[in-house]
């Protein structure tokens, strides 16, 4: 709603530079040849506190492990002024695992702010919807049937999690998609992908079934510059892709209807970004395996912080990269080097943030 | 397909006339009479082989024969299957009509992850190795995460939401918990794989009188807490201008819920979506009236399971499959079957 009252009140407005609409400020840069962006003040001021924490979080996380690295070292290293230990330690060591995580956070926190949109349903992320669980699926045939090596197990987590996210869109295809069905329908491939890890953990060696069971919890260890280019890449070429499309898609959190009223092309909308979800946490979560809570709640905590309605797409994957990185720097701070995997952090603070939800909101009344 | 449906009257949900009503009668019988043959088909069929007359003999001359012993240990299955499916589809009846939500089962409530964590708890801070041994704790660690739910969601204020949102945050704190405990301990991760699938191969009488009295109490509250649902399924004020006891209600069905999917899952393991579909799929020819939606529930949700155990015994001879898995292998293509028919799926 807010996209048609703020472009009304702007035709109103020419000529000047800021719009007030129901508490929301708005504002619209322009250039001489009729080009003009419109941005949220506190979205824009929101994502570029988020980028800082994030790059914060990721300067301590390099210089966190069993060879400590002062702040100020890592950013001389980083800026390419380091001496030639350290240098080892930070560009071929730790610095790719951070890239990961920061470019699997955003994923993340990009797909699950896509999904929860498309779904109209805050329940409605990657994980929940059995993404997680198809990946894992791939990834757990390749670790128990065929003892792969670690980027067979990532292409068979990429396999399982496109296959899975194209199996639902077809099983909830039905002259459109309706979100309340896609959700109903990814419970139902989630239970069944869920019973056939089960199945495939019990028929694994004691060796295989500790590997994956390590895997399906989400870890960034030992990560190396060649996760990071595929995922990169893609990042690049889907980012821009979702940002052309996130008008429509905000127009589509009105209903299907209103939508198609509106001139939005529905189902196209849908099928492009539901695509783009699909790629993003599939690959994601071959590069990291499946971290749990990073999608599901990295757009709720997005929106509490933009106080805006809509996808909040943006500010979403900062935060998914935040949350990633700061609770990675947490398990290594709490539990030493590469003890426990980045995904048990992230469940226990998702648990957290749950529970705190739970008890302002009903402080405050609201549920 | 071993997993029958009842012959389906036709799914209007206008007031029962009477003709309806013996028409939902007789499914019900005819529901009992497919459970029984089914309890007929878990004694008589498994990875060994036997023939009518060991059955019988081991059923009712028992000399303690090899075949006997194996119609015994099937035969404490099978009432083990009977009573965890009746408990597993009375709670998820009794938890979707409290939450008002199709969607709830004990997974959403974090029941089901209460138990696992105390397991995980028990085997590897306690070195508690036996199945029987898990039972204790994985009742406790329901029943106590029940609780915590409750006083989470608020008590006497608590709502379908908080209860949802209370459960969900639980599971995700239990499930960081439960991965830690299983990446640092490989015994635990050992005994867990087998223990999460859920399975009735380890039954044992012995587990059968642990958790039956809790069964009981829980299927009593249960069957008694029917109306009073009925009118909570109406929204809070219409209940309360009814004359139900709305805080009453809630506090009852979270106890019988409690006891019944702890009861079972203390002694089988977590076995998903038995909970959430079979409700699901008997309110579709019952309507929403829970004085018929409870009875096909307890009687359909072990036709669902012994159908399933039954045949996890067969396909893959001479091992098996774990109950758990077939149920949800089975249940979950219905289940989006079912979604798909629909025309319209509403909360």
């Amino acid at each position: 709603m807010k996209e048609i009252r703020s472009r009304a009140s702007r035709t109103r407005a020419i000529g000047t530079q800021a719009t007030q609409t129901q508490g929301i400020r708005t504002r619209a840069i322009r250039t001489g040849g009729g080009i003009s962006v419109r941005f949220d003040v506190r979205a824009t001021v929101v994502v570029a506190a988020l980028l800082v924490a994030a790059l914060t979080a990721s300067v301590l996380l390099i210089g966190t492990g069993d060879f400590p690295i002062p702040a100020a070292d890592v950013i001389r290293t980083l800026l390419g002024n380091g001496d030639p230990g350290q240098e080892f330690i930070i560009n071929d060591l730790r610095l790719p695992r951070v890239v990961v995580g920061l470019l699997v956070g955003a994923s993340l926190g990009l797909g699950g702010a896509l999904f929860q949109s498309i779904a109209r349903n805050p329940l409605g992320s990657p994980d929940v919807l059995g993404i997680g669980q198809g990946s894992t699926a791939g990834a757990l045939l390749m670790i128990v049937i065929f003892q792969g090596s670690a980027n067979e197990v990532a292409g068979g987590a990429l396999v399982g999690g496109l296959f899975t996210g194209v199996a639902m869109y077809l099983l909830a295809w039905k002259q459109g998609v309706h979100g309340y069905r896609l959700v109903l329908v990814g419970i139902g491939v989630n239970a069944f992908a869920v019973a056939m890890n089960g199945y495939l953990l019990t028929k694994a060696d004691l060796v295989d079934a500790a590997r994956a069971v390590v895997w399906m919890t989400g870890s960034l260890n030992g990560r190396d510059w060649e996760q990071v280019w595929p995922l990169l890449t893609l990042c690049a070429v889907l980012l821009p892709l979702v940002i052309a499309y996130a008008r429509p898609l905000r127009m589509l959190e009105m209903g299907d209807d209103t939508s198609y009223a509106l001139g939005v092309p529905v189902e196209r909308t849908r099928i492009v970004l539901m695509g783009a979800a699909v790629l993003l946490t599939a690959a994601a979560t071959a590069a990291a395996g499946p971290v749990s809570f990073v999608a599901l709640t990295a757009p709720q905590l997005a929106r509490r912080l933009t106080r805006s309605p809509g996808p909040n797409l943006l500010p979403a994957m900062c935060m998914g990269a935040t949350l990633l990185i700061v609770a990675d720097w947490l398990s290594q701070r709490a539990f030493g080097a590469d003890q426990l995997p980045v995904g048990v952090v992230t469940g226990v603070l998702g648990g957290v943030y749950l529970v705190w939800l739970l008890v302002t909101e009903r402080k405050a009344g609201r549920i | 397909m071993l997993v029958d449906s009842p012959p389906e009257p036709s799914a209007e949900t206008a007031p029962a006339p009477p003709g309806r009503r013996a028409i939902r009668g007789a499914g019900l019988l005819l529901s009992v009479v497919v459970l029984l043959a089914l309890v007929f088909a878990s004694i008589a069929v498994g990875a060994k082989p036997l023939s009518m007359d060991q059955v019988w003999h081991g059923l009712f001359e028992d000399s303690g024969t090899y075949a006997d012993v194996v119609v015994g240990e099937r035969v404490s299955r099978t009432l083990l299957g009977l009573l965890a499916g009746m408990a597993l589809g009375l709670s998820g009846a009794v938890l979707q009509a409290l939450t008002r939500n199709p969607l709830a089962d004990p997974g959403l409530l974090g029941i089901n992850m209460g138990a696992s964590a105390a397991v995980v708890t028990a085997i590897s801070f306690f070195g508690v190795t036996s199945l029987s041994g898990y039972v204790w704790f994985a009742f406790v660690g329901a029943a106590v995460v029940g609780a915590l739910v409750y006083a989470l969601g608020g008590t006497r204020s608590a709502t379908p939401v908080r209860l949802a949102l209370a459960g969900t945050a639980l599971t995700a704190a239990l499930s960081g918990y439960l991965q830690a405990v299983m990446i640092t301990d490989n015994a635990a991760l050992d005994k867990m794989r087998f223990w999460t699938v859920g399975s009735l191969a380890s039954a044992k009488m012995e587990t059968i009188q642990q958790v039956l009295p809790f069964l009981a109490v829980g299927a009593v509250l249960a069957l008694g807490l029917a109306r009073p649902l009925n009118a909570v399924a109406m929204g809070d004020d219409t209940a309360r201008a009814l004359g139900a006891h709305l805080t009453r209600t809630r506090a009852l069905s979270m106890v019988s819920a409690t006891l019944l999917c702890g009861a079972a899952t203390a002694a089988c393991g977590p076995i998903m979506f038995v909970g959430l579909m079979v409700p699901h799929i008997v309110r579709s020819f019952t309507g929403p009236d829970m004085r018929w939606i409870f009875p096909y529930a307890a009687v359909l949700s072990p036709v669902l399971l012994l159908g399933a155990d039954v045949l996890g015994r067969v396909v893959s001879r001479p091992a098996e499959l774990q109950v758990g898995i077939v149920t949800a292998a089975i249940g979950a293509p219905v289940f989006i079957l079912l979604v798909r028919r629909r025309r319209t799926a509403q909360l």
